[in-house]
């Protein structure tokens, strides 16, 4: 066991005969309660230490406002609606939502990725050369091959049943695919029934 | 023994030096995660908690200069009215969070600090933007930060609903506050995706 030798015991010196040896008191000391309190205070301090500290996501929201020139205008064929609904569900559409629901599609948190970068791909495969957008990239530095995804909108609309773990995947979603246009806006009523009778069908609890 | 002894030592004393004990929560809240690495400012900041029953906390980080704790509640107590005793506003100092109405804050801080884990608090009322009392909280923290640069910390159990969410950052919008931080725990970055390109590609410095 751990224990601090001392040399105690024999050191070699040989005295006389008759020469009565002194004898000598064990200095070894038993270290095995202070190992014992060691194990004891790892384990402790094991089941005590958060080892991943938290982090934060940076999260800017425009002011509301009614005036039209300080909107931001949204080409619709670059914007992607993404819902979010109960259940970890993800309901998306492209473009504007059309009277018979046909381009409503449902999918999941697993799927949307997929729907982002290829939309993203075919937003950039249509651009058509934006001199304007170009020159003043140039000018702020910027690479000129931001301005093919200028026309790219995500808009997220969550429902009143999206936890707020969905509305952070899906914002980190956006840092993971680098949308740098984004928007978190309202549902609406049709999206909301639309949402509705799809969980209603699919019996999403 | 000697060697396997030593090293558990070594284990210990880098146990010892690594941990950092939380501060004490009114509430277990478990964050959800993203791949934002950005470390969580501790100083000069108030925090918003939004529980798994969607109740919603307000807390202030100020340990260089607890006068700020002061001036928050007696500009509350001359405002709404409280009525506060010296005492009660001395306890706000150590109070971890308050989730009450005001109209309960009394009661809360008649209790002393160590004793308020106990206290059952219901939240402050957030979702009807008519009786928002969070836009209270931060106007008062505002105005006694005044000068600084004051953060906004949002800290939501990954279960609480997304209208609890909304209204908060209502209340945070209608004192013009458009800058927000959510606290998350760290994840990977997904491999081959378009960040975990871009990290590869671009060097350092050019990330910012």
């Amino acid at each position: 066991m751990a224990s601090i030798d001392t040399g105690g015991g024999d050191s070699g010196h040989k005295k006389g005969p008759g020469v009565k040896k002194a004898k000598k008191l064990s200095t070894r000391v038993d270290m095995t309660p202070m190992v014992d309190l060691g194990f004891l205070l790892i384990t402790f301090f094991i089941f005590t230490t958060t080892m991943s500290s938290p982090t934060t996501m940076d999260l800017n929201m425009p002011k509301d406002t009614n005036k039209d020139e300080e909107l931001n205008k949204t080409k619709e064929s670059g914007a992607l609606t993404v819902l979010l609904g109960k259940g970890d569900q993800v309901y998306y559409y492209e473009g504007q939502l059309l009277p018979d629901a046909s381009n409503f599609k449902q999918t999941t948190f697993k799927g949307i990725r997929d729907e982002i970068i290829s939309k993203k791909k075919s937003v950039i495969s249509a651009y058509r050369t934006d001199a304007d957008c170009e020159a003043k990239a140039r000018e702020k530095g910027r690479p000129v091959s931001d301005c093919a995804e200028q026309d790219f909108v995500v808009v997220i609309k969550p429902d009143k049943e999206a936890t707020y773990k969905n509305t952070v995947d899906i914002l980190d979603e956006m840092t993971i695919n680098r949308v740098k246009r984004f928007a978190m806006v309202k549902i609406l009523d049709v999206e909301q029934q639309l949402i509705n009778v799809t969980e209603a069908n699919a019996g999403i609890k | 023994m000697t060697p396997f002894v030593d090293i558990a030592f070594l284990i210990l004393s880098f146990f010892m030096l690594a941990t950092k004990f939380k501060p004490p929560e009114p509430v277990e809240i478990t964050t959800p995660n993203s791949v934002s690495s950005e470390p969580l400012p501790e100083n000069d900041a108030v925090m918003i908690t939004i529980d798994k029953n969607d109740k919603v906390y307000f807390s202030i980080f100020s340990e260089k200069d607890p006068g700020v704790f002061d001036q928050i509640i007696k500009d509350l107590n001359t405002q709404k009215n409280l009525n506060l005793t010296n005492q009660e506003m001395v306890n706000f100092r150590k109070t971890a969070s308050v989730g009450v109405p005001f109209s309960s804050l009394k009661s809360l801080l008649g209790v002393a600090p160590d004793d308020q884990k106990n206290v059952n608090q219901p939240g402050i009322p957030v979702m009807d933007s008519a009786t928002n009392e969070l836009v209270w909280w931060i106007s008062e923290a505002q105005s006694a930060f005044s000068g600084k640069a004051l953060r906004y910390l949002i800290k939501g159990d990954a279960k609480s609903k997304y209208p609890t969410f909304e209204a908060v950052v209502s209340a945070l919008k209608r004192n013009d506050q458009f800058k927000y931080n959510l606290v998350t725990a760290p994840e990977d970055v997904p491999a081959n995706s378009a960040l975990d390109v871009f990290n590869r590609t671009q060097p350092a410095d050019a990330k910012k």
